[in-house]
Order: C-alpha cells, then structure tokens, then sequence
C-alpha cells in the first residue's frame, strides 16, 4: 500500500520532472515567438523557467512524501 | 563543543551563530571599503580578502575535530535541513559555477543554459529517486550501500573504483581554480598556489572529517553568495537596470537581440583567431534552429542530472541529516539555495552584455575608437594578462565585434570593473570563488578518503582495525589524495569545465542503475549490479578514448562531454539483461529492501560500523 503509493507520486513527479527538463527546451524555438516579461518564452524557460519549477516541486513533492508516510503509519516520530 | 558561551546544543544555536557570523563577514566587507576610500591598495585588500575567508574556515575546521567515527564519516547525523541545504549549495558549487558559467553563457549564448537546467533538475532525482532511501540504509559512504544491498566485495570495490575516477576527475579541477585565484590575488606563482589553496582545503577538512567540513561548507556558502549577488545588485542599481535584475532583465535580452544584427553577432567572424581566447559570435537568446541543436542540449541536460544523482560527494550530505524527513527536505533547501545563484548567472552574462555592447550606455565598447577602448583601465589591466584582446583588423579605428577578444571565464571577475565599482567587490568576488572551489575540493577529497578509508581499508582488509586506527588511515588517505590532486592540477591538463563535465559523466555511466534500481527494482541482484557497473564504466571510457583521443566521429552528435549517454545506456543494459539471466537475490535482501523502503524503524545498518 505504502509502497504503490510512493510508486506513484514518484511517476508523476518524473512526467513533471520530463517536462520541464526536456520538453519545454525541445521546442524553444517555438516558445521563443512568445514574449513573458519581455523575454522570449524559450530562452525564459531555460534561465529561470524550469528552475522554478523544480524548486517549488520539491517542496510539494517532500509535503505529499510525508503525507503518505504519515497516513500509512510509516513514518519516523517527530 | 564549547562555542563561545551559547546555551543548549551546538545544533540548537546554529541559526545565532551563522548570523552573527554573517554579520561579521559583512562588516569585515564594510571596513575594507572604508580602507580602500583611506587609500589601502587593491593588492593588499585582495590578499586581506582571501586570507581572513581562509582563517575563519581553518578555524571552524579546528573547533570541529573528532576522534569518534560517525562524526567523522557523517558529522554524528544531526545536521538540520536548512543547513544541510547550504553545505550542499556549497558542496555543489564549484569554481565551475563560481566563475565560468555566467562567461560561459556570454559567449555561447542559449545552447550554454543547458547546463543551469541540468545542474538544477537533477536534484529532483537525487530527492525523488535515492537520498531518503540512501539516508534509511544509514551507511557512511555511497560504496556502503552498494556493498550491503548487493553483497560482496566484487560490487563495492568496483562502486569504489568508479567513485574514484570521478570524483579525482572533479576534485583537480577544483584543486586548479583554487590555485589560479591564489596565484592571482596573493601574487605568487600557480605551482606555488595550487599547493598552498590545497593546505587550506586541508586545514577545513582532515581533523573533524564530514562534521568539520559541513560547518565550514555552511560558512562558505553564505561567502559564496554574498559575492556572487552584491555585484550584480550593485552594477545593477547603478547602471539603472533596477532593483531586482533577475526578474526585469528580459528587456534587456530584447534590447540585445535588437543590437545584434546592428552590431554583426554572427555575420562578422574574426578574421584571425586568437588561440584561448573567443570573440562574440554566436546570438545571445537564439537556440539553434534544428533537431540536432535540441538534442545537443537535452543530452547536455540529461548527463549532467544523472550525473547529479550518482556523484557521491554530494549524495553523501544526506546521510548527514537526523531523519529520513529532514533528507528529503534538505534536497528542496539545497535546491532552493543552489538557484539563488544559478537564476542570477544568466542575468549577470546579460546585463555585462549589454553594458559592452549598447552604444547608448557610457561603458560600451563596440562600436567606439580603438584608441579610447585601450585606454580602459580595465582592457589595459586583463590584456595585460594575456585574458583580453583589441586588435583593429580592418584598420578602421573602430572596434567592431569580431576585433574584440577575451576568455569566458573573466566575464564573472570582471564584471565589477567593467561597470565601474569600488576594488573592494572585486575582492569580495575573489573570496566568493575561492570559497566555491574550496568548498567542493572538500567535499571531493573527503568522499574520495571516505570510500578508500572505509570501504576499501576497513570493510575489505582490516576489518578488526580499532577506532584510532581507522581514523587515522582515513585522514593520511585524505592527505596523500590532496597531494595527489595537487600534482596531476599542478600539470594543468585539462579546463576546469572540460574535467567537470567528464566527472558527470563518469558517475552517470558507473553509479546511476545500480543505485537507483537498488532501492526500486528488489528483483536486482549482485551480478547484474556487477556487470552494470563494470559494462557502464567500460563503455563509457571506451567511447570517451575513441572519441577524444583516437578521432572516431561521435554517434548522433555525442561529443566527449557527453559520453555517460553511451555509459548509462550500457550499463542499464547489462544491469537489467544479466541480472534477469541470474538468480533473484536471497530472501533476507529482498526483506532488507523492503526496509530501505519506509522511514520509520531502525537503520539498515548501525550507526557506528
């Protein structure tokens, strides 16, 4: 139980993680017709975009881990 | 530990003591810019700059020696997230980050970002995929858990070996940046400096082990930073670009895209190349418009995550915390404290961009006479170190792009001259570099000693060897390993970047499957794990020989910086083939990855061993 759980928040976690690490920077030639704060979206995502993503990732992700420790009774005392 | 006269446990004051030594080393910056308007000197501020960073960090060193192995090997496992978070940063930056990237993306423009995105994103794999599980197995060193999991010297001598080719590969270009700012500021010779950085990489590291070294790392970062943003905010109030560069300099990116072709970025190339040295050819903004450009830069990406998740330096941070919770947590801080650095670089290579190019800014260059341009203190003082170049090739007079010359790696230290600020913030950012080289030399050699000292002396051939005895082999490995390093840097082989991104690929190619699928595969087994780690290493130095040294054409675009794609590939390979071929792992290790599996519950293995 525990463990299906952890299964998969870690594959969705990598689907976002795949995201922003390759598939935004696939197309920034694409994104780069675009402006966001005057910066071309392509050149943005890969200067501060997915950084950003993966900062405020991980603090979901280690809120959602503890979550599931914490309801399957797994988790270390406090 | 009796510090000062603080109340309570050590780890309890650790936020009053790192404030009030924040505040110290900023009034130690505001009095050097008091003595530089008295009239001191820019040498002697640069030397007083280095040496007062190096003797706080030797004497944090001092107050944390050890004699007990699990402060040693792990600072005694009480290390908060917040502040393992800043001894990663630290950790994980290096002279690299410090001092190329920023020149790095100046020169090569949005293919160079590649590796702001790679150094970052692979962190979410070290959290989601190894340091909480690696933290429940409770070993000292990342063999350790090979070792266990696996069983078997063959498996841990081989995750050794590995560990040791990459991480020699990192820790002499380390070594190397070290020595350069040494040499620079402290006016003596490189052979002279590499030695000397190396005795104060040593004096933070060989008496107290990980708990010294993750004091001092806390202590470098907080340097490390203060330089790396002071500059940029300083250049950046001052040249009116606003109070916060990094959120508003997208009109600037506009406004270089704009100049570019006014100014000729890619049409004019230099007439005569200067050897080490590049003009701006390439746009700032524009990725390259073909499928291979993207796949250049997401196997750039993709090498230097994995190769994130598999380097044992800094996995081995998080067997520092007091939980598995607080493991996971302190990969969100660490990230969090490495982006504050890695989101500014791309600001600082665009606002010194434009602060060159922009005729309508009084520091611009292109575009002015050459006469007026060598008259420059700043052009006058690099060239004058073979860093920089003007040459006037169409004799016109006029400085056009492809007639300016310099190397990458200026662009952070000069930043300040070029904008014109006080010599004091060119000494804050030569702490703030020697701060980062130390810091990850650190972390190397101690991973290095740690896996040579534990696994390969303790766990191996003298397994009945007392405490002392045990220490005191880890800390003449760490010595001769530094001395080492010291020699092989002292021959400057190869650039810092060139040896960093090898060390990545290094690890990828040799630790990323049988780390990963030791904790989420049960059915992986000893020999899969051997030939994974043997085949990865194998394919990976093979291809790298062939395609550096023996001229072979990279496949698809896989140049030597990105040889751990052929290495991880292989090794996944062997992993997952041979260990099908073979015997799944006995009960007990199947139970004992169950274990790894949960936070809760007693370690895997005890907490001295």
């Amino acid at each position: 139980m525990h463990w299906s759980k952890t299964k998969n928040l870690m594959i969705i976690h990598m689907i976002i993680w795949f995201f922003f690490a390759y598939l935004v920077h696939w197309f920034a030639t694409d994104l780069n017709q675009f402006r966001f704060m005057d910066f071309p979206v392509g050149y943005y995502m890969a200067a501060q975009g997915s950084l950003f993503a993966f900062v405020i990732q991980l603090f979901i992700f280690v809120k959602q881990q503890d979550g599931i420790d914490r309801e399957c009774g797994v988790a270390e005392d406090d | 530990m009796s510090w000062f006269s603080l109340q309570g446990r050590f780890v309890d004051n650790l936020p009053k003591i790192y404030i009030l030594y924040t505040g110290g080393f900023l009034v130690f910056v505001a009095l050097m810019a008091a003595l530089e308007q008295a009239g001191l000197g820019a040498d002697t501020i640069g030397i007083l700059f280095v040496a007062f960073t190096i003797v706080i960090y030797a004497l944090i060193g001092w107050l944390s020696r050890t004699m007990q192995v699990d402060a040693y090997y792990v600072a005694g496992r009480e290390v908060p997230p917040v502040f393992n978070g800043m001894a990663t940063a630290a950790d994980w930056m290096s002279g690299a980050s410090f001092v190329a990237m920023a020149g790095g993306i100046y020169m090569a423009g949005h293919p160079y970002l590649a590796f702001v995105v790679g150094w970052t994103g692979g962190y979410v794999l070290v959290a989601v995929l190894m340091a909480p599980y690696l933290r429940k197995f409770g070993c000292y060193t990342v063999p350790d858990f090979i070792g266990t999991r696996y069983g078997g010297n063959t498996s841990r001598l081989l995750a050794v070996l590995v560990l040791v080719i990459a991480s020699f590969t990192y820790v002499t270009a380390q070594i190397d940046a070290t020595g350069t700012i040494a040499s620079r500021v402290l006016q003596i010779p490189y052979a002279v400096g590499v030695w000397f950085g190396l005795l104060g990489i040593l004096l933070c590291s060989m008496l107290g082990g990980m708990r010294a070294v993750t004091w001092t790392q806390v202590a470098q970062y907080i340097v490390l930073i203060i330089a790396y943003l002071v500059p940029v905010f300083w250049m950046s109030i001052k040249q009116d670009f606003g109070w916060f560069p990094q959120f508003v300099y997208g009109d600037a990116v506009a406004r270089i895209q704009e100049l570019e072709p006014l100014l000729g970025v890619g049409t004019l190339k230099p007439a005569q190349p200067v050897p080490g040295m590049s003009a701006l050819t390439t746009l700032h903004a524009t990725p390259g418009d073909s499928t291979m450009a993207a796949w250049k830069f997401v196997t750039l990406v993709a090498c230097m995550m994995l190769g994130t998740a598999s380097l044992p330096h800094i996995l081995m941070r998080y067997f520092t915390t007091p939980s598995v919770r607080a493991a996971r947590s302190s990969v969100a801080w660490s990230l969090f404290f490495i982006t504050l650095l890695y989101f500014t670089a791309p600001a600082l290579a665009t606002l010194t961009k434009l602060q060159v190019l922009d005729p309508n800014l009084a520091t611009s260059i292109i575009g002015k006479s050459i006469a007026d341009v060598n008259a420059l203190e700043w052009i006058q003082k690099w060239a004058a170190v073979g860093m920089l170049r003007v040459t006037d090739a169409n004799a016109d007079g006029i400085l056009q792009i492809n007639e300016f010359f310099m190397r990458a790696d200026i662009v952070v230290l000069a930043t300040p001259e070029i904008a014109g600020l006080p010599y004091v913030v060119s000494g804050l950012v030569a702490a703030g570099g020697m701060a980062a080289a130390m810091s990850t030399a650190d972390g190397l050699l101690l991973a290095i000693a740690n896996a040579l000292s534990h696994d390969l002396y303790y766990k191996i051939i003298d397994p009945k060897a007392e405490t002392r005895k045990r220490l005191l082999v880890a800390r003449i490995l760490l010595f001769g390993i530094g001395a080492a390093g010291a020699l092989v840097a002292s021959m400057q082989l190869t650039g810092i970047l060139g040896a960093v991104a090898w060390a990545f690929c290094f690890a990828m190619s040799g630790l990323f499957f049988p780390l990963v699928l030791g904790v989420w595969w049960k059915r992986a087994n000893r020999q899969g794990a051997i030939a994974g780690m043997a085949v990865g290493l194998g394919a990976g130095s093979w291809y790298l020989y062939m395609v550096k040294f023996a001229g072979m054409t990279p496949w698809i675009g896989l140049d030597d910086l990105r040889f751990g794609i052929v290495g991880a590939s292989a090794s996944l390979i062997a992993m997952v083939v041979v260990t099908l071929m073979t015997e799944a792992p006995d009960a007990e290790t199947q139970a004992m990855v169950d274990e790894v599996r949960i936070p809760s519950g007693q370690t895997i293995l005890g907490s001295t061993h």
